[in-house]
Parts: C-alpha cells; structure tokens; sequence
C-alpha cells in the first residue's frame, strides 16, 4: 500500500467528523434559539399532526396549488434525496479506501441504481438551471420584490448553483470512472460496472485525456462532490435551505385548530374576571405583570420561532396577502425573514456571552414597523399559502397586542373604535338602547 | 314584523330553539338591517321559533381583539357569556361571519359553550330538508351571480360550500373569481380595518377585489357578511357600475326567490 492510499481515508474520516460536528454544534444552537420562545400548548390529536407531515411536508400537499413549480420542486427534493442513497457508499469507500464497495454486492443491481441515480442527477440538475432562469425573470413578482435584495436573493443562487456543481461532478466522476474501466486501469476495472446512460454522454469530451488525467479527474470530482456535501450540510443551516429539515417539524406542530381563532391570553381573562367579580381576586396580588403581546422575538411563542427558521422566503404568502398586493408596506414574508434574523442577533449575542444582554433593540419597531403590522386584514390567505406551516398572521397579532396595550399606539380610528365598543357596545357610536330597532325600520 | 327577544320568552315560560345572534353591523348599518330582516323574515315563513337578545347583545369583542385590545375583547366576552349561559342558550345562529368565528372558536375556552352556526349553513339545511322553497321562475333565474368568500367563513371556518350550494339551487348562472374558496381575495375589512383608513398603497382593497368581480360580468354579487357587503358596494359604487351590479347577501337572494304563504 502506498503512503497516500493510507492517509486518504484517514483525511477523509477526519474531515467527516469535522463537517458532522460542526453541523451538530450549529444544529444545538438553533434548536436553544427556538427555545427561547415561551411555552405553546399542543392542543389536537397526534394522528392529525401526522397525517400533516405526511400530506404537508412529505407530500407538498400546497406546493401543488401551483402545480408546474411544484412539479420542479418535486424533481430536486425526491432527486436530492434518492441521489443520497449513493452518498452511502461514497463516504463508506472513502472510509474503508475502497472503490464502489457495494458493486460486487449487489451485481446487476448495481448499474440500474446507478443508472436511476443518474437519471435523477440530470433532472435535478435541469430544474435547477429552470429554477436560476425563473428567479431572474421579471414576470415573477414574489421573485422580484425588495424583500429579498441583498444577502437573500445571493442566498437562493448559492443555494442553486451548489446543487448545480454537485450534480454535475456527479455525473463527471462516473464519466472518468466507466472509462476508466474500458482502459482496464488498476482498481477501476476491478468491479467493471459497464456504461452509464447519462454521464456516458461526456465519454466523447474526455475520450482524448490521458489515464493519467482522468485519474486525476475522477478522483478530484469524488472530493470535491463529497466535500462539497459536507460544506453544503453545513451552509444549510446558515440558510433558508434549512427547510427541507424543518419543513417536517413544522408541519407537525402546526395549530389544528381554525384559522380564524386568535390565542387566548388567560392572564388578561383572568384580571377581566377579577374586575367583574372582586370576591374572586386573591388578596395576596404579587405577581409580576405579564408581557402583553410580543415586542421581541422571546415574547413569541417557540412554534412562532421555529416557522422562522422554517421559511424558504418563497413568498407565495405576499404574493396572496391583500395588503402586500395593494401596494402597502406589509409583506407576511418580511415579517418571518425579520423574526429569523433577530432571532440570530440574540441567538449569536447569547452563544457569544453565555446570558442575554439587552442591546435596547426589538422585533418590534427596529425590525417590524407600525405601519407594516397595522395593515393585515387578517384574512389568513398567508396561514393557507404556507407550503410549510407558517404562520406570520400570529406574529403580526401579538406585535398588535403589544402596540396596543404596553405604548397604546393605535391608530385615532382604532381608538375611537375602542371608546364606541366600551360604552356603546358596538364599534360605532349608536345608542345601545336603539340595538333591536331595526326590527321597526322599513328602509 | 315582530320579533320577540329572548328575555320576553323566557318570561312567558317560552324557550325558543335557536338564537338569532344580530351582530352590530345587522343591528346599527342600514344596509346591514336589510339583511337581518331578511333573514329573520325566511325564519319567520318557515316557522322556525328563534329570538334575539336585543339590547342584551353587545359586539363579541372580534374588532377590538383583532386590533390588539384583547382587554376589551375580554371585557365583551364576559358579559355575553354571562348573558348567554344566564338564559341557557344552547343554539346560535348569525349573519356575521365575524360573529359566527369568535362566538363558535374563541367563547367556548372562556365558558361559552354553544352550537353556532352561520346563516349560509342554516339556509342550506332548510333547503336541503325542504322547508325553504324556491320558486320555478324566480327573479334570478338565468342570472349570473358570482359568490365572493368571507375570509372569516372560508379560510377561517372551511365554510366554502353552503353558500354556492345555495346559489345553486335558483337556476342562476353561478359563476366564480379568478381568486375563489381558499384563494380568495379578502374584501379589505377584516381585522378591525372596517374602522379606519388604509395603509398607504397603491390600491385599496376593496376596489381589486371588486374588479375581479366585475371582471366576471355577473350582475350579482353574493356576499355572506355585512362588511363584505359594504366593502363591494362602495367598490361598485366607485367603478360606477351601480346601475348594473348589486351587492345581495344570501339571504337577500333566499327571500326573494323563495316561495312564501
């Protein structure tokens, strides 16, 4: 055995743990974040929280409300995953210095997944120069808007062009191979597993090199297609790629119960309850007020927490608000990518000094204005359009709450709407006393 | 017409079966009024033995909730649930889908358990088990007449299919929006914006989503919530297309076609 036949795994194995640790490590960190969120009760039967991941995240279920995307979108996600399969028996020869461990085991099995994998890689690899090509058009507004300018929109092409890179360093690695194996060179030809449908098509652009490069070749895009995993593994929670993990989570946590129904603050039904029947009030009255509403990311509920980091800022719930499509400052979109990225600012300042330090910043005003959270009709559309569970009408609610009832910034109508509902009982000023006088009326 | 309130039945010793829930909008908004007396009147024709609470009624607190004063949404909720459960009000029903959401998901985890159910649903069953009938050559047969979704029985409530099967049943030409049943357009009003202006944009609601029903040259457009109704109205009345199209609740629509004594 020659020196580097022997380090090679040995780099390789390290360089594994290293790209899983680190991924383990960012992985704690997110899932600490999402705990700062305070407590939600899960209120519905399991088997409906299943059959969701199922039909939701699994399935794609509303992805399908566009069904030409959501065929593309289908493609990558199955490609990704089926092609992975193969990603076995990579890193086991790259541990063991082995070359295709599983093609005598598995004979004639072997070329047709192979051959499928390939298949597979060419669509994907396909879908994603269509996906590159539709992220530029103009035509597609959810695609075009301002929420995504600067780090977002690099962050989809780099998203797309890694998965580009892999798939085609796939098929080039088993192109150097399949010749390779024609030339009957050393290991190569060891477990001959014939041609390849797709990556045979590059034999002609690489039938002129020399053994020697096509070695070279092969085993540069065997590294730099694993490598290029690891490095992807570890980008992804960095990213809105993340979603393809939490998808599945989220779905399962997702409210069961109707969308129409607001979170009940049992704090403030209690008071009301004490301010109607004193005799009910404990006497002994100590406790701490309770935060109203939300004003920071903490506030919000850790299921609030982890849509954030949840979203893949697709934008399907815009391009359905009323608001957003009318032109005003609300995006339901900006409002998640907002939360996601305060909750980076606390995560990181608490991972950094071990406690949160105030920094006198909040979600609310320095990230989400008054005038984006004051226009939501709160009509739903972005809960329903949500391909992954997310629920931005909830954040906007408990921002309102706290707007509200801690700075009781409202707008003059708003408060004028308050004063009729208290003393008239109606949210405009008529006489109570006149409540059943339609009955007469003969307009 | 006469409807009697609930505390004057159980004074009489009388409990009648369901609750006509009025709401703010269908006691105080004129056009609103139209419509519970509509319905109340289709209630009336097919013997159905209902009350209301009158003066006892107060707003469910929705607007005041969605607007972020949950302490005043409280404050309303007890005093119905008090109201309510003091009189043994078992059944509810309500023209508003904003009434119909808070009373039927919100009341009950306060103490206010009742079977609630929307108008559009009640007109169904009735229809269904024929005790509503429409007349052979009503005035909308050969109509066409376009439903528009209320967010809060649509999306909100899954309530998507009552209305249209109601529609159906006059001979009318029912047609749908580009944006329908969970795609819906939101008319504008929701969450408390019926009582202030718009954000700044370049559009107000109502008016897009009025345009994608004029768009389908129905000369009716159906709408099952008074703020719907007031919001495509103004929106009709703005694109001055008044004299061609009307804004109908369902129950509008029922009272005329159907066939009374």
């Amino acid at each position: 055995m020659s020196p580097i036949q022997i380090l090679e795994p040995l780099i390789f194995i390290a360089l594994t743990i290293i790209a899983i640790g680190f991924v383990f490590k960012r992985g704690k960190i997110i899932s600490k974040t999402i705990r700062l969120g305070r407590d939600e009760e899960l209120k519905g039967p399991k088997s409906a929280r299943w059959k969701n991941v199922f039909l939701l995240a699994l399935g794609q279920q509303k992805m399908f409300r566009k069904p030409g995307v959501a065929i593309l979108h289908l493609i990558v996600y199955a490609g990704f995953i089926i092609i992975n399969i193969e990603i076995i028996e990579i890193i086991l020869d790259g541990i063991l210095g082995q070359h295709r461990l599983f093609a005598p085991l598995l004979g004639t099995v072997y070329p047709v997944l192979i051959n499928s994998f390939e298949a597979l890689a060419l669509l994907v690899l396909l879908a994603c120069i269509v996906f590159l090509i539709r992220r530029n058009l103009k035509s597609i507004t959810r695609l075009q808007s301002a929420d995504l300018n600067g780090w977002p929109r690099k962050d989809a092409t780099i998203i797309l062009g890694a998965e580009i890179i892999l798939m085609s360093l796939f098929l080039i690695m088993n192109a150097c191979d399949t010749l390779l194996q024609e030339r009957g060179h050393l290991s190569y030809s060891e477990h001959p597993t014939g041609n390849f449908w797709i990556s045979s098509l590059l034999h002609p652009l690489l039938s002129n090199w020399s053994t020697h490069s096509l070695v070279i070749a092969e085993r540069a895009s065997w590294w730099l297609h694993i490598l290029g995993i690891y490095a992807f593994l570890n980008y992804l929670p960095y990213s809105k790629h993340l979603h393809i993990i939490l998808a599945f989570p989220n779905a399962y946590y997702a409210r069961l119960e109707p969308s129409g129904k607001m979170e009940n603050m049992p704090a403030i039904q209690q008071e009301v309850i004490y301010a109607m029947q004193p005799e009910l009030a404990p006497t002994d009255s100590n406790t701490s007020p309770p935060r109203f509403g939300a004003r920071d990311v903490m506030d919000l509920s850790w299921k609030n927490l982890l849509d954030a980091y949840s979203c893949t800022e697709c934008g399907r719930c815009s391009s359905a608000c009323p608001a957003n499509q009318t032109g005003k400052m609300l995006s339901p979109r900006k409002i998640m990518m907002d939360t996601r990225d305060r909750l980076e600012e606390v995560g990181q300042s608490i991972a950094k000094h071990g406690t949160w330090h105030d920094d006198s910043r909040a979600l609310l005003h320095d990230y989400i204005s008054v005038e984006e959270i004051n226009a939501c009709t709160t009509c739903n559309a972005c809960v329903q359009e949500c391909p992954v569970s997310i629920n931005p009408l909830d954040i906007i609610l408990q921002l309102r709450r706290n707007l509200v009832m801690e700075e009781s910034n409202t707008p003059a109508e708003w408060a004028t709407l308050f004063g009729n509902v208290e003393n008239n009982f109606a949210p405009w000023k008529f006489n109570p006393e006149e409540r059943e006088k339609w009955i007469e009326s003969t307009k | 017409m006469n409807i009697p309130t609930l505390a004057s039945c159980i004074a009489a010793g009388k409990s009648p079966s369901i609750l006509f829930w009025v709401g703010c909008a269908g006691s105080f908004d004129q056009r609103a009024q139209r419509i519970s007396k509509a319905f109340a009147h289709i209630l009336q024709q097919v013997g159905i033995d209902f009350a209301i609470l009158g003066k006892e009624e107060c707003c469910t607190g929705d607007p005041a909730r969605r607007a972020g004063n949950e302490f005043l949404f409280q404050m309303m909720a007890y005093q119905n649930i008090q109201t309510l459960n003091g009189y043994g009000v078992k059944k509810i029903v309500t023209t508003c889908p904003h009434c119909f959401n808070t009373l039927k998901n919100e009341y009950p985890e306060l103490g206010g358990h009742y079977e609630v159910i929307h108008h559009t649903t009640l007109l169904q069953q009735l229809i269904d088990e024929g005790k509503i009938r429409l007349k052979e050559e009503g005035p909308f047969k050969g109509k066409r007449i376009v439903y528009h979704d209320s967010c809060y029985l649509g999306r909100a409530n899954g309530i998507y299919e009552a209305p249209r099967v109601v529609l159906e049943m006059l001979d009318a030409e029912l047609v749908e929006m580009k944006r329908c049943r969970s795609n819906g357009l939101c008319c504008g009003a929701g969450g408390a914006q019926m009582f202030k202006e718009e954000e700044k944009g370049t559009q107000r609601i109502n008016k897009a989503r009025t345009e994608e029903a004029l768009e389908t040259a129905a000369s009716i457009v159906a709408a099952a919530c008074p703020f719907c109704n007031t919001m495509l109205t103004d929106g009709i009345k703005g694109a001055e297309k008044e004299e061609l199209v009307t804004v109908l609740d369902i129950a509008e629509i029922v009272e005329k076609g159907m066939i009374t004594d």
